[in-house]
């Protein structure tokens, strides 16, 4: 038999938990302490879970080591298999368990409570809070995890009417959570989580495949309050700590993201606010666009001494990480010095060009933020951009009238030469032309990003 | 002091956001998806929750007699489907905290910097 404690025992150990947590977050400010870090996350999880198996009211021991057993069974190969490429949908798919969890951890306390007729207001209001926030998670992590995997179009569902409809659920929710608190009785809180699921659907579903980001970041700060949500109904606070720490950091995380695509974070969450005055479309003036070879752009880089890569969505789609780490590593062998500039949004969710040019043995050192490479073009002989348009589009600072004015870009234009490589001649997400392509230091390099990265290592050996 | 504990609960509530919000800002960008992937984990700590759901012992029908239930005779079925309900719970936080905390090495383990890199 496990050792009992009191209440204020497991709110200290709760505590300690929580400030490990704390820590754990903090490491993660340097490569160089992270893994530090995310050992004492664990070691909070660890104290976390022993408490709340030392409240006297828990018995069914068997029951919860077997669930946490086939949680790691399930989990553990998860995370190990799963090809980085596909991450952002297997954390998406992560945040979906923690608001379902939410939910049913919502529903399972009334169960219990009714059954004993201890049901009270004070905690229905958290219930039916709870339940909401879980189910929003879970179906609208769900949809967010489709369309990354594809599964789904990545097409923002643009019902004329679907402002209106998420109006009138939302609600419905509070009229229902009133109902509840009031009667305390089960249709509401069933209703509660139908109309919960629902939403979450419509909500995420209305978000296009480039705003991705933003949205499994969003789901990231739901699950997070959906965990404070349940600590204000057990009246724990390790989980009220824990759920705001979450809760802040992926509201942080969206927040990042919109101001680096120029976006307000209401027209996003709100799915496609925006997508009506989408601006003037790609209808400038026809610019004379240079295509460059694979053996040309091979031999202005290998006599190049500064080469700056700047890898977008495209890499990552193309796979092309590994060939890019052998174009670094031959270049470097020649003494050139090459870098990488990586822009806030490149990628479906924060932080997705690091991880994959981590993967491929890229060292984290050669890979720089936009302020700090910013100044660095200018001193540059040759930038290849990889898979990415938006991003190092120049109309972001000299037409005010563009859709993407003000958004922070890489000043890849300041270099001599430019290859931009790209599938087709078509705009980037923002739908307006780049003034860049039509600059007489830059030349585009048509195909797919991988062969064309091959065909560059090729060359440079060869030449 | 009496203090109402919803009172207490909003001071750790609106102190934990505060601390949250500045640690967050002191992550560097380059580490933004191991971040997300360990607040994923983190926010595995619904297990508490789901544990104390799924915890407590079921009772007999004599329990009626003592504490006043609405529904006497489905006492026992009501117990079990909370018990299924928290127990599935566990199960789902179970996959968020093992995956969320390995897929989070995996990550760092990935991340060398120039001198690492000459040394392996």
């Amino acid at each position: 038999m496990l050792m009992m404690i009191n209440d204020d025992v497991m709110v200290l150990l709760g505590l300690a938990a929580a400030v490990l947590f704390v820590l754990g977050l903090k490491g993660l400010a340097h490569p160089k302490t992270a893994r530090r870090g995310n050992q004492m996350a664990m070691a909070g999880m660890v104290i976390a879970v022993a408490t709340a198996l030392m409240v006297p009211d828990v018995r069914a021991y068997g029951w919860i080591v077997a669930g946490l057993g086939i949680g790691a069974a399930i989990g553990i190969p998860l995370a190990r298999r799963t090809p980085l490429t596909a991450l952002p949908q297997l954390v998406a798919g992560f945040h979906s368990f923690i608001g379902l969890a939410a939910a049913l951890v919502a529903v399972g306390m009334y169960v219990r409570h009714m059954t004993f007729n201890m049901l009270v207001e004070r905690e229905a209001l958290e219930m039916g809070i709870g339940a909401a926030i879980g189910m929003i998670t879970f179906t609208g992590s769900i949809v967010a995890a489709l369309k990354l995997q594809g599964i789904v179009g990545g097409k923002p569902w643009a019902h004329p009417l679907r402002h209106w409809m998420n109006l009138a659920m939302a609600l419905a929710l509070v009229v229902c959570t009133a109902w509840f608190v009031m009667g305390l009785g089960p249709l509401p809180l069933l209703l509660i989580v139908v109309i919960s699921a629902i939403l979450g659907v419509t909500l995420v579903a209305a978000v296009g495949g480039a705003d991705m980001p933003v949205i499994v970041s969003m789901l990231n700060s739901y699950s997070g309050w959906a965990a404070a949500a349940t600590g204000f109904m057990l009246e724990q606070p390790v989980l009220i700590m824990t759920g705001a720490l979450v809760g802040a950091s992926g509201a942080i995380l969206s927040y990042i993201m919109c101001k680096a695509m120029n976006r307000s974070i209401v027209s996003v969450i709100f799915g496609g606010f925006g997508s009506e005055v989408a601006g003037p479309a790609a209808t400038g003036p026809a610019m004379t666009v240079r295509e460059a070879g694979v053996d040309d752009a091979a031999y202005m880089m290998g006599n190049a001494q500064r080469v700056i890569i700047v890898p977008g969505y495209g890499m990552a789609v193309a796979q092309a990480q590994h060939a890019v780490k052998e174009l670094f590593n031959l270049l470097g062998e020649r003494g050139i010095e090459v870098a990488f500039a990586i822009h806030p949004v490149a990628g479906r969710m924060p932080g997705h060009m690091n991880v994959l040019l981590a993967e491929a043995d890229i060292p984290y050192d050669a890979v720089h933020e936009l302020e700090d490479i910013n100044p660095r073009f200018k001193e540059t002989d040759v930038v290849l951009v990889l898979g990415a348009n938006d991003v190092v589009n120049p109309a972001a600072q000299t037409t005010p009238g563009s859709p993407i004015y003000g958004m922070p870009v890489l000043e890849a234009w300041k270099a001599n030469l430019v290859y931009v490589v790209k599938r087709s001649h078509r705009p980037g997400y923002a739908g307006v032309d780049n003034p860049l392509f039509g600059m007489e230091n830059c030349s585009l390099i048509l195909g797919d990003a991988k062969a064309i990265v091959e065909g560059l290592v090729t060359s440079v050996k060869a030449g | 002091m009496d203090l109402n504990p919803l009172t207490i609960l909003t001071v750790v509530f609106v102190l934990s956001c505060l601390v949250g919000y500045f640690v967050v800002w002191g992550v560097t960008p380059a580490l933004h998806t191991p971040l997300m992937a360990v607040t994923n984990a983190i926010s595995g700590i619904v297990v508490v929750a789901a544990i104390m759901v799924a915890g407590p012992e079921i009772l007999g029908a004599n329990i009626c007699d003592a504490l006043p239930c609405p529904y006497p005779e489905s006492a026992g079925a009501l117990q079990w489907s909370a018990r299924i309900l928290g127990f599935v719970a566990v199960v789902l936080c179970g996959i968020n905290i093992f995956g969320g905390f390995a897929i989070t090495s995996r990550m760092l383990a990935m991340f060398k910097s120039k001198k690492q890199e000459t040394r392996d």
